[in-house]
């Protein structure tokens, strides 16, 4: 027995070097010179920062990312709760295609989007006269992007709608609670933590979407431009300053999501 | 608030839990569901709170038709056997949620959560969360909580199934005197007989989704009305026997009883108490083992003709002198029970 916790007590000094190189490699030196790039010439990074066409590109990916997630975390949440605790049938093949997302390149999306919605696309006849444009504007990106990270908060929600089981909901209708005190009070409470990982991966995801957002929404600029593909025009263009001030700010952007997310996951953990 | 049940009946996928079950509970009575683990007592439960619809038969609650109300319009309440507390509530606001739900102010709900935890004896414990409680006082909490809204009705399903054995015997006898003195209707689901005894005024042994027999605990256990009855009161025997020289016998053994059908062969119940033995040449068996369970030892025997017994005897009984294994001994079964052979 106390040899045993003699052994696991002892760090591993091979393995923790092994981690050290990994980390530093695969993430701090990457992101070290990001900001070395931009830190190099500031005023010229702040400066292109602030022109429109940088501004409205992030302006955009805020935007996409803060609708898919209010998308998501109501039909996350609404899917989890009835292929938990619903008998129906196909909720099986329900579950598989709420997942499918997660399985599929972002080019074919966007490419699978275009044939709905492109000029000669099957849904044409019915959206052209509502006026709505889908293709090459913002609805389309919203659309794929809410595709994209449809699974993330419905699989976090599900897995601990299942540990969790019935007998609170139960409980708190014994007690006389109605369908939504009892989903309010007791439910939503007890998987916030699930919403919360399943959120940050949905924004991490939204803001860092390329492929599908540019095949539906062209990368014009200005107009359906977001922070990834602004990112890659500017780097083709070599402007360098451009590039890392927008990386920058979604570095950031990431990491107070991720704080964020992780604050309600801890307050509601007892 | 008194029930009836008529006929009821659930099924889940091809088993029949609960089968054509019928039982009347009268106002302010102590009932226990009693059997084994299975035998769809926790059903039963279910289907009065309303958490489980039966698939046929009628339930009234107070001389009303209650199998069309949800769960949360039937005023009972339900004490689960794992407590199912809310887990990101205080046990305060635990105990307050059946009036929080009703809309009854903060300030009252305090001041009742603070009764009822002077009731169930964890005075000031009311900031914590349950994941700090044992488990005695999760479950008393459970209690509580159901207690808070005045139910009509007192479900608890294997309450004390999830507590170690003495906090068991404590809350049994608190969980008595508590019905004594708020007089609400319970009926309690337990697996335990000793338990259904101790707390209960009247017992139903239910097996297999059927009723076996309902009466006091005295006379379930003294007039057992089928063979799953006598064989689950305690720890039994079971022969089969025949009736010779009108007397009814298995092996060198003979029992007590009138045989229940004169022509044909009996199933025979002999409890581990009711045996006497001895020391004797020849005798009748040979004794196999001697084991001491605390205070009272059992000895295992076997009878010629190659039967087993064994039988129950308080620690320093006379009877024992010289029973040891190998001894030859005398057997006389002194009260047995039978029942014609299906």
């Amino acid at each position: 027995m106390a040899e045993a916790r003699r052994k696991r007590g002892r760090p591993d000094g091979w393995l923790i070097a092994v981690v050290a190189v990994y980390v530093v490699t695969v993430i701090a030196l990457p992101l070290g010179a990001l900001f070395a790039g931009a830190a190099e010439d500031l005023g010229a990074t702040l400066a292109n920062l602030r022109r429109p066409e940088a501004l409205g590109a992030l302006g955009r990916t805020i935007a996409l990312a803060s609708a898919a997630l209010v998308i998501n975390v109501v039909f996350g949440v609404a899917a989890a709760l009835v292929l938990v605790r619903d008998r129906f049938f196909g909720r099986r093949l329900v579950g598989w295609i709420i997942e499918m997302p997660l399985a599929m390149s972002p080019v074919m999306i966007g490419v699978a989007f275009f044939v709905l919605y492109g000029r000669t696309g099957w849904l044409q006849p019915v959206i052209e006269p509502l006026g709505i444009d889908v293709v090459f504007a913002f609805p389309g990106m919203l659309l794929v992007t809410v595709f994209v990270t449809l699974p993330f908060v419905a699989r976090e929600t599900q897995l601990l709608l299942q540990e969790l089981g019935s007998s609170e909901e139960e409980a708190a209708a014994t007690l006389g609670a109605n369908r939504w005190q009892t989903f309010w009070l007791i439910t939503l409470p007890n998987i916030l933590p699930g919403i919360a990982s399943g959120a940050a991966l949905v924004v991490a995801r939204a803001r860092g979407e390329f492929g599908a957002v540019l095949v539906i929404g062209g990368a014009v600029s200005g107009r359906t431009d977001t922070a990834t593909t602004f990112v890659y025009h500017a780097v083709e263009e070599r402007q360098s300053a451009a590039a890392h001030g927008i990386s920058i700010v979604l570095v950031a952007l990431s990491l107070a999501a991720l704080a964020t997310f992780a604050i309600i996951q801890g307050r509601s953990r007892r | 608030m008194s029930i009836r049940l008529c006929n009821v009946s659930k099924s889940f996928g091809p088993v029949r839990v609960v089968d054509n079950i019928s039982l009347e509970v009268e106002k302010g009575e102590l009932l226990a569901l009693l059997g084994p683990s299975g035998g769809g007592k926790s059903t039963v439960l279910r289907i009065i709170a309303g958490l489980e619809i039966p698939d046929s038969g009628e339930v009234w609650l107070d001389g009303e038709r209650a199998d069309t109300l949800d769960a949360q319009q039937r005023r009972v309440g339900f004490v689960f056997q794992h407590y199912a507390l809310f887990r990101h509530m205080t046990v305060a606001q635990n105990i307050g949620f059946g009036l929080q739900v009703r809309g009854v102010e903060q300030l009252e709900r305090h001041k009742r959560a603070l009764e009822l935890l002077e009731l169930v004896g964890l005075h000031g414990l009311g900031d914590r969360y349950p994941s700090q409680l044992s488990g005695g006082q999760r479950q008393r909490v459970a209690l509580a909580r159901a207690l808070a809204p005045e139910p009509r009705l007192l479900l608890l399903d294997e309450p004390f199934g999830a507590v170690d054995s003495k906090v068991r015997e404590e809350l049994r006898v608190w969980m008595r005197a508590l019905h004594d003195r708020i007089g609400a209707t319970t009926l309690l689901v337990t697996h335990d007989r000793e338990e259904a005894f101790a707390v209960a005024d009247r017992v139903v042994i239910i097996h297999d989704g059927k009723v076996e027999q309902i009466g006091a605990p005295v006379d379930v256990l003294d007039e057992p009305a089928t063979e799953f009855v006598a064989g689950f009161m305690g720890e039994v025997n079971h022969y089969e026997a025949n009736r010779v020289d009108g007397e009814l016998r298995a092996g060198p053994l003979a029992f007590p009883v009138a045989a229940p059908d004169p022509d044909r062969p009996a199933r025979v119940v002999v409890r581990s108490y009711d045996i006497k033995l001895w020391v004797n040449d020849p005798g009748i068996a040979t004794v196999a083992r001697v084991t001491t369970l605390g205070d009272r030892v059992r000895v295992e025997a076997t009878l010629d003709g190659g039967l087993p017994l064994f039988a129950h005897f308080p620690r320093r009984s006379s009877l024992l002198r010289g029973v040891a294994p190998g001894a030859r001994i005398a057997v006389e079964i002194t009260h047995a029970r039978a029942w014609p052979l299906p």
